[in-house]
């Protein structure tokens, strides 16, 4: 299977990527390329030009700032599992990406090119949800800066706007418990249920495959929140959400794992 | 576009199409045909290469992204005088292989993955091989051939 035809040009820093995006009407951007590819090959996606930015190392790093670490958009999954900041810092963020497909997957997609992608199956998008991380964004019109809570929008969309480059994540160092629960049936599959609890103070619960992007579980939070017993809350973890059916779960078995493993991933955390 | 590669130790020129994926200019282009196609869809791991030392699904790849980059294939793991790489001989003595069609994508992830934990335990070969399909099932036999890879570079 081929992509169909299209111009490759290569950026050599955020500045040029912007400035080729701006003059072309269908140009995509490209990173690690493993869930673009995919697509272009399947003919799902046909864009007339990739402006690949997979060279871009400024965007390649893992930074202490104090209240929180720095993830730059083109640090690849491997990075992630094995950097020594995450592991002190922000540890789940680590797990999360050891889990994401296989090692050959992981040494070429990188977190900004699964972040905005945005797809609800995928690890990383509902862990920065938990993890209420801060995305910024680059376009013609500067750097802005969007919380995890506004970003992700709809089926594979999210707030970064037509030319606006996904440049670093910001994600606040956990104090507290931490847990990530993927429920598959083989290794390397996607979750067919996944669950990312954070108690950073407050208490963060994000949904994997519960829908057509990464959701919060906010039933689940409130009660949480409010005092209620990690029982009480894991049963609202579906609640208000319709999920969707396939071959690996209908919509029910679905919303009987979100409770099961929101449960589990309550408790793992609360005894971190 | 003209992509440059340095390939199993050789440079190597060639133009392609931008949507030329890195398994078929290897295999087409290059005419090195060790490296094989299974699914094309990014989750056999037949097509497993490395790209500067690491595994990669070379159906999954670009040549224009890997222009510039050192690749090796399956061709590049024996020396050039044809003794076998350690791997290869533990695959061929301990029957890590039946029909052999995933045995290169095994043979090149099992190595990337022994880079990055020389010394690993059954359950953590179990893991750095799962991106990697055997159709014969023979996993087996390929997990306990990559323990005995293993063990050896460890006695040297
Ligand atoms: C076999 C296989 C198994 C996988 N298993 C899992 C899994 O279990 N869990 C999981 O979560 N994921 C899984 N993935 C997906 C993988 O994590 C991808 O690498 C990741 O989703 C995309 O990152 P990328 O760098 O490859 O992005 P690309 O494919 O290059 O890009 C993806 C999209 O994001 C856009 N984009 C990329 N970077 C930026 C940026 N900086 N700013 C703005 N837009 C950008 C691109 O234009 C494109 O639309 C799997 C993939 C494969 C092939
Ligand atoms: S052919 Fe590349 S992963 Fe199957
Ligand atoms: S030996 Fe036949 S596919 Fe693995």
């Amino acid at each position: 299977m081929f992509p169909s035809s299209f111009d490759y040009v290569r950026a050599s820093s955020v500045a040029e990527a912007i400035s080729i995006l701006a003059n072309e009407e269908d140009a995509k951007l490209l990173a690690g390329g493993h869930s673009l590819l995919p697509l272009m090959k399947l003919r799902l996606a046909s864009p007339s030009k990739l402006v690949d930015i997979g060279r871009i190392s400024e965007l390649s790093y893992i930074e202490d700032r104090g209240e929180y670490v720095a993830v730059g958009a083109l640090t690849r999954h491997r990075d992630l599992e094995v950097s020594a900041v995450l592991g002190s810092s922000v540890p789940m963020l680590s797990h999360v990406a050891s889990l994401v497909g296989d090692p050959s997957v992981r040494h070429r997609g990188t977190i900004g090119g699964s972040v905005a992608h945005g797809d609800g199956a995928s690890d990383l998008p509902a862990a920065v949800l938990a993890l209420d991380a801060t995305m910024v964004a680059q376009g013609p019109n500067g750097t802005r800066e969007i919380p995890a809570s506004e970003f992700f929008l709809g089926f594979l969309e999210t707030a970064l706007e037509e030319g606006e480059i996904l440049t670093e994540i910001k994600v606040p160092k956990i104090h507290g418990g931490w847990s990530y629960q993927k429920f598959n049936r083989r290794a390397q599959d996607w979750a067919i249920v996944g669950v990312a609890a954070v108690r950073n103070g407050s208490t963060k619960v994000s949904l994997v495959n519960m829908g057509s992007m990464p959701l919060r579980a906010l039933a689940t939070e409130a009660a949480m929140n409010s005092g209620a017993s990690i029982s009480d809350a894991a049963a609202l973890a579906a609640e208000g959400i319709d999920p969707p059916a396939d071959l690996n779960a209908s919509a029910d078995y679905r919303r009987h794992l979100a409770s099961v493993l929101v449960k589990r991933a309550l408790e793992e955390a609360s005894s971190s | 576009m003209e992509v440059t590669m340095i390939i199993n130790g050789s440079s190597v020129t060639r133009d392609v199409e931008p949507r030329t994926l890195l398994v078929h200019f290897i295999r087409d282009q290059v005419g090195l045909t060790g490296t094989n196609v299974g699914c094309d869809t990014s989750s056999c791991g037949a097509c497993t290469v490395h790209v500067n030392g690491e595994s990669v699904k070379s159906c999954t790849m670009l040549a224009v992204q890997a222009d510039g980059a050192e690749i090796k294939t399956i061709e590049g793991m024996a020396s050039p005088s044809g003794e076998l790489h350690p791997l290869q001989r533990a695959f061929q003595e301990n029957h890590g292989l039946q029909c052999g069609y995933c045995t290169p994508g095994m043979v090149m992830a099992a190595s990337s993955f022994l880079a990055e934990n020389p010394h690993p335990t059954e359950q953590e070969v179990r893991h750095g091989l799962e991106g990697n399909l055997c159709r014969c099932t023979g996993y087996h036999n390929i997990v306990k051939s990559v323990l005995a890879a293993a063990n050896e570079t460890a006695e040297v």
